[in-house]
Parts: C-alpha cells; structure tokens; sequence
C-alpha cells in the first residue's frame, strides 16, 4: 500500500487533537487512513495517547457503584466486535466510509474531467473524494478554513511540494494552492475541508503564548 | 518533537537517552520509581491474563484501579454521574473482549485503556464515531519481547514524571486537551512535552512487528 517512503506528515497539534479524540470525524477519517499507511505518524499518534493515558492515571478516582463489578461480568464477551471491509487498495478505515474499492466509486462530474464523491458531510467538517486526470489541476475551489488532502492513488504537485500516495497536505486559508495531477497517471486524493462556520479563529492560537517560551 | 526550554524536561530526556542501550538486568534493577514500575508493569501483565487464560481476579484487579479513574476522566469530560459510571463499565467491558489486541511493547495498561475510555466518550458524549487506524495484524504467535515491554514501560513511567513536573499553567492545559476543553485550533504545535523517546520504542516496535508481518 505504500510504494515509496511518504514524506509530508501530519503535524503534532493535529495529533494531539485526534488522541484526545476533540476532532471533527471528517478530520478523523484523513488522519486514520493516512496512520493506516505511516508507522511514522502511528508512533507518534501513540506516544500522544501515552500522555492521555497518564492524564487518566492521574485522576483522583471515583468510587464506582457497588454492583458495578457484577455488572461488568455480565456484560462480558457479548459485545459484538466490528471488522472493517477488507479492501486491497485503500486502507480498510477509508474503505468502510465508502463502500469498498477506489474503483468502484459513484463519481460526479464537476467539469473538465474532474470529479467529486462526498462520502461525508457533517456539521463541522466535509470528506470528499476528488478525482483529477493525469496533467490536470485541481479546480480553485476556494476554501477557507484547514483543509487536508491526502493522495489516495497517483500524485500531484503544488507551489508546497510533490505529494504521493500516502502524502498528507495540510493547509489553511493562508495558503494559496493550486494542485496539478502528474502526468502519466490519474489522481484520486481524499480531501477534507472545515465547514465555513467554523473559520473564526487563527490556527493553532491558545496554547502558543504558553509553549513558545 | 516539543524540546522546548524547559530544564527540568532537557534533564529528564538527556538521561531518558543515556538508558536506551541498558540491558534488561539492569533495566530490572531501576530502582529510580520502583513502586510505579512495578504497579504499571503489573497491570500489563494482568492484561496478558486475561488474554490467555481468561483471568477473573486479574481481571478484578484491573476494575479496582482503572474503573474509578476512567469514571473520574468521563466525569471531568462532561459525562453525569450516571452516564459516566455506565461508560467505565462498558469500557472495562471492552478491556477484557479486546486484551488479545493489547500490544505491551507499543502502549502501557493506562495508555491502551486510555484509547478505550476515548473512544467510548466519543461514542457516549458526542453522538460520533471515531474513524480508527486499521489495526496492524498481530499474530496469535507473535510473543512480545520481554525487553521491550520493560522498556516501554520505563518510557511510560518517564513520561509520567515529565508531565508532572511541568509547569502548573502548562498541564492543565494538557489535562485539559485531554478533557476535551481544547478544540484543534487551541493546540500548539509544541507542546513542551518531551515525546521523543518514547516514540522512538514504540517506532522500534513497529518496526519489529512489521518484520514479523512479512
């Protein structure tokens, strides 16, 4: 699933957020299928949930209800465990969200050979696929707010950098891109943009005053 | 990863790194913390009980200290009472259904019960599912080695100490990343929290179970 070593990463704000689990799930939904390809961002996911782990360890405890034990041992072994649909081109995260492989997406036509699938639209967030043929650019789709794309199949390159599969490009409204496919292959890349109610603070603001020391 | 100008963090990871090339002997012999190490190795090896011989009183063990905590943890998250006593036991519920999941060279007890607890707060608290890293595959053979869990373990403990001993203003502000009271916007890039180390283990076991997959 990987082919060549994947060079643009997640950062650790965005991380932290999603170990602490305060993250829209549309944003969650890029972050899990880019871990899925990167034991980079995996090890690092994880050290993150090292630290919840001692937050958690550090509260002072609750007393639990008396009957809670019994409770438990009652509940044990029904729970029903989920398996995710194995797909052999995507990671199973990504491919439970639309129904199998890349190749058997229901695109939209957006016009000039570009092309769009919405696999989910919350209220804070929107997940979409885009498709953009070989040596094509991405249409200026104006967004402001973070967006992140991650490639899926085939690459592109912007004013940033050259993203292949498994790349990951985290942008805000500060950033003026404009994504080419290259040529040779088509690109499909799972893009994720913040609703635009949600666009009212700068990035990264409140803990800054604290951690730039 | 977060370095930033804070002695007692720089001291605490400079000799974090002189203990990586320490053999497992002396590794037992860390007598720096030796009621926390030896707590915290003793709930993961609780969960190995519970993995192979479906251990009732080990499993009981692990009730006594973690229920309250997670019930703690959902309660500073916003739960109520009675949802938060329900979530710790449903959570505990998963403990045992998934410790044949539990990787001890990746995460310790507290870390993987923690991403349990988390997940269940997003489930309970805010109506959303939380889309999740496919899981790496791990073999019913596959033996942890027992080097790596102690190290882990010793990095967890490390990491434990760093975060209390960092400046009050400052973890709070992680406590409360944790809480849910910091959105993404809210978060830094650098959070002075001294994650090298243990990144670097948990990147080696990756690295090893990746070996192993091929």
């Amino acid at each position: 699933m990987t082919p060549q070593p994947i060079t643009h990463h997640i950062d650790d704000a965005l991380l932290m957020a999603y170990s602490a689990g305060t993250l829209p799930e549309a944003f969650s939904l890029a972050i899990a299928t880019h871990i899925s390809m990167c034991d980079e961002c995996r090890a690092t996911l994880e050290s993150f949930d090292a630290v919840g782990g001692q937050v958690m360890e550090e509260q002072s405890p609750v007393t639990m209800n008396d009957d809670a034990f019994a409770k438990t041992m009652a509940m044990v072994g029904k729970q029903s465990i989920q398996r995710p649909k194995p797909a052999n081109d995507i990671p199973s995260v990504l491919a439970g969200y639309i129904g199998g492989s890349l190749d058997d997406v229901e695109w939209r036509t957006l016009g000039g050979g570009i092309k769009q699938k919405i696999i989910l639209a919350g209220r804070d967030a929107t997940a979409r696929l885009l498709y953009i043929p070989a040596g094509q650019s991405a249409p200026d789709h104006g967004h402001s707010g973070m967006e992140l794309t991650l490639v899926l199949r085939g690459a592109f390159k912007d004013e940033s950098g050259h993203y292949r599969a498994g790349d990951i490009e985290i942008t805000d409204d500060s950033v003026e891109h404009t994504p080419i496919a290259d040529e040779g292959e088509d690109c499909i890349c799972l893009a994720v943009t913040e609703a635009p109610i949600r666009f009212t603070s700068i990035f990264y603001r409140a803990l800054q005053p604290f951690f730039k020391i | 990863m977060g370095m930033i100008g804070i002695q007692t963090l720089q001291k605490d990871y400079s000799l974090n790194s002189a203990m990586d090339d320490r053999v497992v002997s002396e590794d037992l012999k860390d007598k720096d913390d030796p009621v926390t190490t030896k707590t915290a190795d003793q709930w993961g090896s609780y969960l190995e009980a519970i993995k192979s011989t479906h251990d009732v009183a080990a499993f009981e063990a692990l009730f006594g200290h973690f229920a309250p905590r997670i019930k703690s943890f959902l309660l500073k998250s916003g739960a109520d009472a009675n949802l938060a006593e329900e979530c710790a036991q449903e959570v505990m519920v998963t403990v045992w259904n998934k410790a044949h999941l539990f990787d001890p060279t990746r995460a310790s007890a507290a870390t993987w019960i923690f991403t349990i607890a988390r997940n269940k707060k997003i489930d309970a608290l805010r109506k959303a599912s939380r889309p999740e890293p496919d899981e790496l595959p791990w073999g019913p053979d596959h033996e942890p080695d027992q080097a790596d869990v102690i190290a882990l373990q010793q990095e967890t403990d490390r990491l434990g100490r760093a975060l209390a001993e960092l400046p009050e203003k400052q973890r709070k502000l992680v406590e409360r990343a944790y809480f849910g009271d910091l959105s993404h916007r809210e978060l830094a890039d650098e959070t002075g929290l001294p994650l090298g180390t243990i990144k670097s283990r948990i990147r080696l076991a990756l690295e090893k179970l990746r070996h192993a997959m091929s």
